[in-house]
């Protein structure tokens, strides 16, 4: 039995909208506590978010979906007079890294590729571990949980590289920016793993607790 | 439970465990002892100050929409962007998904939410809730993950230094109007809204 009372075993709920603690006696959890209404914003009471295992895991696996054409395809075309280049988001990053910018290469590399894959190995080990109430490192899992909801939106940050400099390098024949389908797929992607972690309930990390420890 | 009022409890949203509220002093954070997340936040803004800083975002807001963000030069021909002309470009070029996330993350998102929060703060600053308070609250929980104007500001400094490797850069009035408000969000990422329930009664709704 843990030393800290939850709110399940004490029969309340939090509205997760505006925190208003409401005392709510149900025998069935699960079902019964979708009807409820919370009385000072209006949002419907859950004791968990509904379906989140269900939610994120679709979310996640549709935003890993994405994420491959997203890295494949390129996402910019920079043409001249004498050549045509196309960039993916690795060799975006290798140009900045070439061309004298290691410190923003490093930036770009972080937001573009190692937190869309933080993300999805993060939330796909939270989703297995929470699916099997397995006890393991609950307090560090809390903390993964939310260092990937902090980081999420910043991988944008190459998608509005790309629409900015198309906005900016607009000389006719010289020169010209034009973004490539790749960058619809990263945008869509990072949209879907930020609704994947939105849509996880990071209580489920503690859940079945008394049971296997 | 007996004698506690639902009032006078928090529960920590990461892991529902539950408290007893304490008055927090200047400066204070309230951590879970179970899962160690931020349960509250004591902060020294005021109502009024939180206010002034609103307004003074917006008009920064406005600056940074207007004024071009940055201006390349190529033998002699100028090129520069605002934030909408980005936005128009992508819509033309094909990459509709992309306008439509920027038009709604960078200008709709932070504009409606400067604007319920410029409104719910006037009423509060009077001690009163504002008319449509509630679907207000509920509607700027809900926008809080989806505003990303700093993440433009970085995004800005990237697309500066990869086009000043083919092109003469100038940066414009529109990325300091755009570096002040990254700071004004950074100094309102530590508010918790959700305070503002507490702050006006309940039964001016």
């Amino acid at each position: 039995m843990s030393a800290f009372p939850r709110a399940a075993e004490l029969g309340l709920i939090g509205c997760h909208v505006c925190g208003l603690v409401i005392s709510a006696d149900m025998p069935d959890p699960d079902d019964a506590a979708d009807e409820l209404a919370c009385p000072r914003c209006g949002s419907a009471l859950h004791r968990r978010k509904p379906y989140s295992y269900m939610r994120t895991w679709a979310l996640l696996i549709a935003a890993f979906l994405l994420y491959i054409p997203a890295n494949v395809l390129p996402i910019m075309r920079t043409a001249s007079l004498n050549d045509i280049d196309d960039n993916t988001i690795i060799s975006g990053v290798v140009e900045l890294w070439v061309k004298g910018s290691p410190d923003l290469a490093i930036i770009v590399f972080t937001a573009s590729i190692v937190v869309p894959m933080l993300k999805f190995l993060s939330l796909g080990t939270l989703l297995l571990s929470s699916q099997r109430g397995s006890g393991w490192a609950r307090p560090q899992r809390a903390k993964l949980y939310r260092l990937v909801e902090f980081i999420g939106y910043w991988s944008m940050l190459d998608v509005f590289v790309v629409a900015l400099l198309t906005a900016l390098v607009r000389f006719g024949l010289l020169s010209l920016v034009e973004p490539l389908p790749g960058v619809i797929f990263f945008g869509l992607t990072v949209v879907l793993t930020m609704l994947a972690s939105m849509s996880f309930d990071p209580r489920l990390i503690w859940d079945g607790r008394d049971s296997d420890d | 439970m007996g004698t506690t009022p639902p009032e006078a409890l928090l529960i920590c949203e990461h892991c529902d465990t539950v408290y007893r509220r304490q008055p927090l002093a200047h400066g204070d954070v309230a951590r879970c002892a179970c899962c160690y997340a931020v349960l509250e936040r004591h902060h020294g803004l005021s109502v009024n100050v939180m206010l002034a800083l609103v307004l003074t975002a917006m008009i920064v807001f406005v600056q940074a929409n207007m004024w071009p963000i940055v201006t390349l030069g190529l033998n002699g021909q100028l090129s520069g962007a605002t934030l909408w002309g980005t936005i128009i470009v992508m819509w033309q070029q094909q990459a509709q998904v992309v306008a439509v996330l920027a038009a709604g993350t960078l200008f709709f998102f932070p504009l409606l939410k400067m604007s319920l929060l410029g409104w719910l703060l006037w009423f509060g600053r009077l001690g009163r809730r504002a008319p449509g308070f509630v679907p207000m609250m509920v509607t700027l929980h809900y926008l809080q993950p989806w505003t990303m104007s700093e993440v433009f500001v970085l995004g800005a400094l990237v697309a500066i230094v990869k086009a000043h490797l083919y092109f003469d850069v100038m940066a414009d009035p529109g990325i300091y109007a755009y570096a002040v408000l990254t700071l004004l969000i950074t100094v309102f990422a530590g508010v918790d809204l959700r305070q503002l329930w507490e702050l006006t009664p309940e039964d001016r709704a």
